[in-house]
């Protein structure tokens, strides 16, 4: 991959990956990324507070739900969202075709990871601590700002980071629901597949590098952010 | 959390997952059988979808076997010999997990396509590798490389070498000794794997469809057959071909469901280990 990214050198290389189309493609993955991975994040927490802390009939099944999209493939996947915020949709939403579209797809794949991160960490918390917090008059809010997060946020951290680094290469959820307009709608990995299919295989290569560079380089700063906090792995 | 908390938090937790996951599956079953079940059977039983079927389980029947024996190999080298470049081996094995599968299939096309590497020697021998069978199948088998490696090795490190060395102080030669003493510890870790395997090889889609050609009939596999469906306006035989998928997916979930917290206390007593890739991807895997 990296010698056919380089075939030519470094000026076709550069040219290839700052083509406009290219750097649409890759801005718009990398903002869609980012935006979900911190909107997920917030929601793993609630899901995750209420998979630990909330008691209510059905709970089990809640588990099972959370890894669905884990264990679905990433084309029914597009398909379940196509149909119910496609065109003819039942709720009168239609975000196909729209960069929207693109981000239900993104908060869909990578749901489970930002639950699972934290949720062990939830389970673990001393719950002693934060009513000692309560009898000395902390506000349940100051109890949630200054016990609760400092313990979740590398567990947070870590799961938006692997929240980020599966959107930046999602392809069979979003190919379905964004239409790949270009420079609109067009992902990074739907603008490799693109050049693939018009046989340009080294543009193709050097848009790869770029992905799979940002993800080793988050993946690596996970790693680092586990050992230094000892977050548990047990997601 | 004071109890005023609880109820906005739930529902707002539930209705999140509601909106996103448990209606938009549940909507895919109703509308492959709003016309009845006899169309979305005939749907699916049309020579194109029969094909794909088809295809899938072959791919299947010969990916997930190749993963196994890798798997399980590297597995016990990881896990049971000390050499230089150990620690490069075990980060290669989560490569597939960490880079885009589109990115996977691109790679495969570089190497094996006509232009590639091996792409003429192989087309002298006439191999076609890409746009054909073969290229789906190391496809899939790629992208689910890491996930009999992450099952497997933390169950024999956890074993540890005793019985096996008292086996083979008995006499037993490494095969029996594998054969009776290593495989039966390992069962349980090798069939999670094997099942994981086998729902990745299924569903996978980014990396085949750049190395099949995607030819109706032909290199389509049941991923393939959904997504061409969509566009040519088949929407039947799309989401009787999805509720195929998501039903193998139900399945998967309930084999791997119930022993979650076992899986998570095991990982978390091995915490001197630093996490892998698949650990890190693989929210229901570990």
């Amino acid at each position: 991959m990296l010698s056919k990214a380089f075939s030519d050198g470094w000026g076709p290389f550069w040219r290839a990956v700052s083509q406009p189309e290219a750097v649409a493609a890759l801005k718009l993955t990398l903002v869609c990324s980012l935006i979900i991975a911190v909107f997920n994040s917030l929601a793993g927490v609630v899901i995750a507070w209420v998979l630990v802390r909330d008691e209510f009939p059905g709970k089990k099944l809640l588990g099972a739900v959370i890894d669905l999209p884990f264990a679905l493939p990433t084309v029914v996947a597009g398909l379940t969202l196509l149909t119910l915020y496609g065109p003819g949709s039942p709720f009168g939403v239609n975000v196909a075709g729209t960069r929207i579209g693109i981000l239900f797809a993104l908060a869909f794949v990578t749901l489970p990871f930002c639950v699972r991160s934290v949720q062990p960490v939830l389970a673990e918390l001393d719950r002693e601590t934060e009513e000692a917090a309560a009898s000395l008059g902390a506000s349940s809010t100051t109890v949630l700002r200054r016990v609760i997060l400092p313990s979740i946020a590398p567990a947070m951290l870590a799961g938006a980071g692997l929240a980020f680094a599966r959107a930046i290469g999602e392809f069979g959820s979003v190919v379905l629901i964004s239409g790949n307009l270009p420079f609109k709608t067009e992902v990074a990995s739907s603008w490799i597949y693109s050049l693939t299919q018009s046989s340009q295989l080294s543009g193709a290569a050097a848009v790869s590098v770029v992905l799979i560079v940002v993800a080793l380089v988050v993946l690596t700063g996970i790693g680092l952010l586990r050992r230094r906090f000892d977050v548990s792995e047990a997601v | 959390m004071k109890s005023r908390w609880r109820w906005p938090l739930r529902v707002l937790a539930l209705g999140y997952l509601a909106l996103l996951v448990v209606i938009p599956v549940a909507s895919v079953f109703y509308r492959a059988f709003e016309h009845g079940v006899a169309t979305a059977w005939d749907a699916v039983t049309t020579p194109d979808a029969l094909h794909a079927i088809w295809l899938t389980l072959i791919v299947v029947l010969i990916a997930v076997p190749l993963d196994t024996v890798f798997g399980v190999g590297v597995a016990l080298i990881l896990a049971r010999h000390r050499f230089p470049g150990a620690w490069l081996l075990d980060a290669f094995v989560d490569i597939p997990l960490a880079i885009s599968p589109v990115v996977v299939g691109l790679a495969l096309v570089l190497v094996y396509g006509q232009a590639g590497w091996f792409g003429n020697t192989l087309a002298g021998w006439g191999i076609q590798v890409i746009f054909s069978v073969p290229g789906i199948i190391m496809a899939s088998a790629t992208v689910a490389l890491p996930y009999v490696v992450r099952e497997v090795l933390p169950v024999l490190q956890e074993i540890g070498t005793e019985q096996e060395q008292a086996a083979t102080t008995l006499g037993a030669g490494s095969l029996t000794t594998f054969r009776r003493i290593t495989l039966p510890s390992i069962r349980r870790g090798l069939a999670y794997g094997v099942t994981l395997t086998t729902a990745r090889v299924l569903g996978e889609f980014g990396a085949v469809v750049i190395v099949s050609g995607n030819i109706e009939g032909r290199t389509q596999t049941l991923t393939l057959f959904i997504q061409d469906s969509i566009e040519n306006l088949n929407p039947v035989g799309a989401y009787a071909g999805a509720v195929i998928l998501a039903v193998v997916a139900f399945v998967v979930l309930a084999v791997l469901g119930g022993d979650r917290e076992r899986r998570a206390t095991r990982w978390r007593s091995s915490s001197d280990q630093s996490p892998s890739a698949s650990e890190m991807l693989l929210p229901s895997a570990t």
